[in-house]
């Protein structure tokens, strides 16, 4: 084990638990009003303070973790969910046409960073997590069909497969029977790594206005609601702010740490 | 190197064509008419129909595709439903606020990214390499615009160095107009330059590796040398890569940062047209922003080709 794993998998328990833990029991209720107590400084009863409508930014960084992390789960399931068996189909079929099919379709989606696509969704549909989920999760697909048809590509000329070959097994029973479980590590880390950035792009798409709409709490829109009033109560803006940016940062942390961790040869050469 | 240049501007001709198409179709399936939008609920049926007309909203799917691209290849993009004034002028004067931003971003993320990643390199394991692991780490974590947000705390608001947010116009002068791109810039820069930074640092590190370096040391070259002479031209392709990838990245981060900044360009004009519902402007801008995306690719492919000749071939 190494200590960015550790430190990684540390924030990313805490916010996860956070999330958890806000379908049962949050400090104050984060969809009730409580006008006398707006603009509290933290401390006291409120530990985050609270905001413009006296609600408890403690509880609302609690809620807006689980908005975050299902956002970014479902919009990485998509992902893998369509884009592993497209890479696998295109490993498996190399240099036929539904390889370059899949291939040109996929640099087509490349094109269209998922603000574009969810500002076209958002047009079109109207503004809501749902949307911001699709967004995301359609730019995932290409992300996870390459890494998959790279790797693939080298294990298929591996004796196994071979053998595997030999023993009858068509293209897809290889593809998933020998080729997916060998998979499973790279996948894990790049799983990772899209978890954070989903993360990244739910609370940019809520600060604009396409994510998450009220009352949902989310840490993009405490943002954007804090505009206003965060140059004379930066606590607003501050916290899920940090919120973001731990989440992130553990993630990221615990990528780098799994990849280190799974793949020992990269631990020799990287140091 | 001419068949090269060739074979790839087909395939940029084939994306953008399948990009417009897509593009196209999406904003076809749209609920509701936009004729009736624009005039609400009480609009005379004859009315509407001429509307519709004047927006070009009859005839089949595929004449109104043509005439949309037609128009597009002729600088002509539609008239906004919203403003009555042709899309092309208003992305005209919004485009002059956003790729300036763009490119001042890139600039920036460039200049920061390029010496601490070699400074890393040449310094592996030592504080400098932890030093710059430990921001990079941090840069990439942080979102752009609560970055900006925290900036104009700091420099606007406290120290009152730059103004919060606003655009000062290219007819004010060079400078002021800098001056009010410059903290949106360096928003935009930051996660750019600590992805970059890490990407020409590890390049670095594989091609120090090689046996080229080896020999080159053999010969009586330092370390340093070496790296100079050698191994950054050759640690330079996937940095060229990360550069023509983020680029779309950095187009999207302009349209949340612009309006962190209230500077008036093509991200703000977006989010303006998609609560006026006007597609016209929406589907545009998109196309607009999809095709700078693809012809950046392209640049960076010819670009390898010309760095390194083996590429060439392969292609």
């Amino acid at each position: 084990m190494n200590r960015s794993l550790i430190l990684g998998a540390l924030l990313s328990a805490v916010f996860v638990i956070a999330a958890l833990v806000s379908f049962v029991w949050t400090p104050h209720d984060v969809l009730g009003l409580d006008i006398p107590n707006k603009l509290k400084e933290p401390g006291g009863a409120h530990l985050f303070g609270t905001d413009h409508f006296g609600r408890d930014i403690f509880s609302m960084v609690m809620v807006g973790a689980r908005t975050s992390i299902a956002v970014a789960v479902v919009a990485v399931g998509i992902g893998m969910l369509l884009g592993v068996p497209l890479g696998l189909a295109a490993a498996a079929r190399t240099g036929t046409l539904l390889d370059e099919v899949i291939m040109r379709g996929n640099d087509l989606v490349f094109a269209f960073p998922s603000l574009l696509i969810a500002i076209m969704i958002t047009a079109v549909f109207g503004a809501s997590a749902v949307n911001a989920i699709i967004a995301i999760g359609i730019f995932n697909i290409p992300v996870f069909a390459r890494l998959v048809r790279g790797a693939s590509l080298s294990l298929w000329t591996r004796d196994y497969v071979l053998a595997a070959r030999v023993s009858g097994k068509g293209a897809a029973r290889i593809s998933f029977e020998h080729i997916l479980p060998n998979l499973t590590n790279l996948l894990i880390v790049q799983g990772t790594i899209q978890f954070s950035l989903g993360i990244l792009a739910e609370a940019g798409l809520s600060y604009v206005g396409l994510g998450a709409q009220p009352p949902t709490p989310s840490w993009g829109r405490m943002l954007a609601e804090s505009q206003t009033m965060f140059s004379f109560k930066p606590h607003l803006a501050i916290f899920p702010g940090l919120a973001i940016l731990l989440t992130v940062l553990g993630l990221n942390l615990m990528g780098d740490g799994l990849r280190d961790w799974l793949d020992p040869r990269l631990r020799r050469t990287k140091r | 190197m001419l068949r090269f240049v060739l074979k790839r501007l087909l395939s940029l001709v084939i994306s953008l064509a399948v990009a417009s198409v897509v593009i196209f179709l999406f904003v076809e399936v749209v609920p509701g008419d936009p004729a009736a939008y624009m005039l609400g609920m009480n609009a005379q049926e004859d009315t509407l129909a001429a509307l519709r007309e004047q927006l070009g909203l009859n005839g089949t799917l595929v004449e109104r595709y043509l005439s949309w691209i037609g128009g597009m290849l002729r600088g002509d993009f539609g008239t906004s439903y919203t403003y009555r004034t042709p899309v092309a002028e208003m992305i005209g004067e919004r485009i002059w606020i956003s790729l300036p931003l763009a490119v001042y971003a890139l600039t920036l993320s460039t200049l920061i990214a390029f010496p601490a990643g070699i400074w890393a390199a040449s310094k592996r394991g030592s504080l400098a390499d932890v030093l710059v692991m430990g921001f990079t780490q941090l840069g990439v974590a942080i979102p752009n615009f609560w970055f900006a947000m925290l900036m104009v705390l700091l420099f606007a608001i406290n120290l009152r160095w730059f103004s919060a947010g606003g655009f000062a116009g290219w007819d004010a002068g060079f400078l002021p107009a800098m001056k009010s791109l410059t903290l949106p810039a360096v928003a935009l820069a930051l996660p750019q330059a600590s992805i970059l930074a890490r990407v020409m640092r590890s390049s670095l590190l594989d091609t120090l590796g090689e046996d080229y370096i080896r020999t080159a040391r053999a010969k009586g070259l330092s370390r340093r040398q070496a790296l100079w002479r050698h191994a950054l031209r050759n640690a330079l392709i996937p940095v060229l890569t990360i550069i023509g990838l983020q680029f779309s990245f950095l187009l999207a981060g302009a349209i949340i940062i612009e309006n962190v900044f209230f500077l008036p360009g093509l991200g703000r004009m977006v989010f303006q047209s998609i609560a006026a519902r006007d597609l016209i402007v929406v589907e545009s801008v998109v196309m607009l922003l999809v095709f700078a995306v693809i012809l950046v690719n392209f640049l960076v492919d010819v670009a390898y080709a010309v760095v390194d000749p083996r590429l060439r071939v392969k292609a």
